[in-house]
């Protein structure tokens, strides 16, 4: 797919089509930018060490990315994301003692309980999403870090090997962000499932008049936003090899916002774009890691990635219509 | 009908109201001073020391920090918006407060309203510019001003002192009447903010903005200029808030505020605000504030000590409240329905 080359020759309407093309197509451009300049200024980037760094670190972001995608795809938010990380983190721990898989299982079946949760507030009693999400934000870290305390050691060697195992040299928390990104595209692209989340999120009136049944649809998009998080939170988990609910996937909505907005998909719902979600949630990764490559301290780390977020959204929403 | 009879029945609305409505719109509007009073009434009988002049008055002090928030996000949720900065800008307001102290009472006051009202009014420049969702502005802010924070700490490894001659101190640990000073600072900030809410037009602007957003712009409103304000404002109250508990803790401690942006909102959704926007009461925030601090104090009574569970309790109300909004909302749109065809029917004389 190419962006139609503009004919037009009235300056408003070339801004216009300029301003869609920075929106479908600038995270690639910006993410190729980067890698350029990395390859250029910061020594060792381009070693297999270093970019199988900076995808490992990618992942979780990504998987969380990607339930947002849809979630915002409806026309929705998913504050609750990072609680729910740290949620499943801190459960994990308690069930571990069953084995590697129950324990995993637990802890992702918590995030879809969280996801029925918000899907139901949202659909049935008719809740704002920001505000089902945001009393999620709230209370589930709060329940994590009363489950989970102080930092808790995972030393499990199944979750070693899923934290830091990997096939044919792709790291596993790697490959399940592949795989889960193609089962997304998938989901988006080539079933009706995909076609009804973008007709919600589009026009919910004409939706529920062509027999979607809004409802579920919904309560499924935000089961899944729970699941994705809540299996990104035991990836953490995992790769650190310890749970600490206070900090883990703190600021995650953010990030997550940020990779699927940056990545092309509007606030305003009806559209899914889960490669451009990929692209977004590298160009976070990248950004951040360029500034640590760099020894630049945490603080202005903060305050550049902040600039970076409202800039990159603003390109993408564009200004107000006065 | 009409034209004539459908603005008579939309004047005659008011008193017509049946009494289902009129109890659901009154629980709506009233519902967390009813429950608060409750709580008390039931505590001071279950608790002998909950109804002590000393243990009320803590809980006004603890209340009273959180407040100014509060009160800065209801006017913001006003008009549709919502302010997560605010518990990154109160930390920020508290370690420029304990630094700038050493400089005398004046700029131990000033430095942290200024730099906190200046971030306010930056995201209220980009929130009234841009079509960017406040949310995501401030939460960009929340990131900003907490890395600000780091920034002024050495990464957060210095804590500044308030000196111990300074009288910064006083402004938090005197009283008067008995009730501290940031108590009556409060009640002061708030009837300000009734009287902006009531008396002017700047008042109705701002819940004109939440109602109607488009509306608001085609009737001329100035919807840049208020968006600017609430948000400048918001920022003012969370220095403020900021300052006072550097006054109240005498140093500035960087890892406060992680948070306190969710419980502002809770006290003011609890309050009667509705998050959409257009529609809420300044003081029901104030009763949502203290009604979360009486909460607060009642788990630590119940031998809770873990302070995680206010996060879940304040999660859970949040949730109970918007609910029984919703809930609210639906009986009184049925009632209203039920009359509006029960007229059409068969009008009654009246």
């Amino acid at each position: 797919m190419k962006a139609s080359p503009t004919t037009a020759s009235v300056p408003v309407k070339r801004s216009m089509s300029v301003r869609a093309w920075i929106a479908n197509y600038g995270v690639y451009v910006a993410l190729a930018l980067l890698v350029v300049i990395n390859a250029i200024i910061t020594p060792h980037f381009l070693t297999v060490a270093n970019l199988r760094l900076q995808l490992i670190q990618t992942a979780p972001v990504l998987i969380v990315a990607l339930g947002m995608a849809m979630v915002i795809g409806t026309k929705g938010i998913d504050l609750s994301v990072g609680s729910v990380m740290a949620l499943s983190a801190a459960i994990m721990p308690l069930y571990i003692g069953y084995g590697t898989v129950p324990a995993i299982l637990v802890g992702i079946a918590a995030g879809g309980l969280s996801g029925l949760m918000i899907g139901a507030l949202v659909s049935y009693f008719g809740i704002q999403p920001i505000v089902a999400t945001l009393a999620v934000l709230i209370g589930g870290r709060g329940l994590a870090n009363v489950i989970g305390g102080e930092i808790k050691n995972l030393s499990d060697p199944g979750l070693a090997v899923l934290g830091s195992g990997s096939l044919l040299g792709i790291p596993y928390s790697v490959l399940s962000a592949v795989i889960l990104v193609l089962v997304a595209a998938f989901l988006m692209r080539r079933t009706t499932f995909g076609v009804m989340v973008e007709a919600i999120g589009g026009n919910k009136k004409a939706a529920e008049l062509a027999g979607i049944r809004i409802k579920s649809v919904l309560v499924s998009v935000y089961v899944l936003s729970g699941l994705l998080a809540a299996f990104a939170g035991v990836l953490v988990a995992a790769r650190s090899s310890a749970s600490d609910p206070r900090t883990l996937g703190l600021l995650m909505e953010l990030s997550a916002i940020a990779a699927v907005v940056i990545g092309g998909t509007s606030l305003a719902g009806g559209k899914v774009r889960i490669l451009g979600t990929v692209g977004g949630a590298l160009l976070m990764q990248l950004i951040v890691s360029t500034l640590v490559s760099h020894n630049i301290p945490d603080s202005v780390s903060q305050m550049v990635q902040a600039i970076v977020i409202v800039v990159a959204v603003a390109l993408q929403v564009g200004r107000r219509k006065a | 009908m009409s034209t004539t009879s459908t603005t008579e029945a939309g004047l005659a609305d008011a008193g017509r109201r049946t009494r289902v409505e009129k109890l659901a719109r009154l629980t709506q509007r009233n519902g967390a001073l009813v429950i608060l009073l409750c709580l008390i009434v039931v505590s001071a009988f279950a608790f002998p020391t909950f109804a002590s002049a000393g243990n009320l008055s803590q809980i006004a002090l603890q209340a009273a920090f959180l407040a100014p928030l509060a009160l800065g996000l209801t006017f913001v949720i006003f008009t549709g918006g919502i302010d997560l900065s605010v518990g990154s800008v109160f930390a920020l307001g508290g370690v420029l407060a304990a630094w700038a102290s050493q400089y005398g009472f004046l700029a131990a006051l000033l430095v942290p309203l200024i730099v906190c009202t200046f971030i306010g009014l930056v995201q209220g420049a980009i929130v009234a510019f841009t079509s960017i969702p406040s949310f995501i502005v401030t939460l960009a802010g929340l990131l900003f001003a907490r890395g600000l924070l780091l920034a002024l700490t050495e990464e957060g490894s210095e804590t500044y002192k308030v000196p111990a001659d300074s009288a910064f101190l006083e402004l938090s640990r005197g009283s008067f009447l008995g009730l501290g000073f940031p108590v009556w600072i409060v009640i002061v900030l708030f009837a300000i903010g009734v009287l902006v809410l009531h008396r002017t037009s700047y008042g109705s602007t701002l819940l004109a903005i939440g109602g109607q957003p488009d509306a608001a712009r085609l009737m001329g409103l100035p919807v840049l200029r208020s968006t600017l304000i609430v948000f400048a404002v918001s920022g003012t109250m969370a220095g403020l808030a900021g300052a006072l508990t550097a006054s109240y803790t005498a140093s500035g401690v960087t890892t406060l505020g992680v948070g306190l942006e969710l419980t502002a909102i809770a006290a003011v959704v609890l309050g009667g605000t509705l998050l959409t926007g257009g529609a809420g009461t300044v003081v029901g925030s104030l009763v949502g504030v203290v009604l979360l601090q009486v909460v607060a104090n009642l788990i630590n009574r119940m031998g809770l000590t873990n302070s995680n569970w206010q996060a879940v309790v304040n999660g859970a109300v949040l949730l109970v409240v918007a609910v029984a909004q919703v809930l609210l909302s639906r009986v009184q749109a049925q009632e209203r329905q039920r009359r509006r065809g029960g007229e059409a029917d068969a009008p009654k004389p009246t």
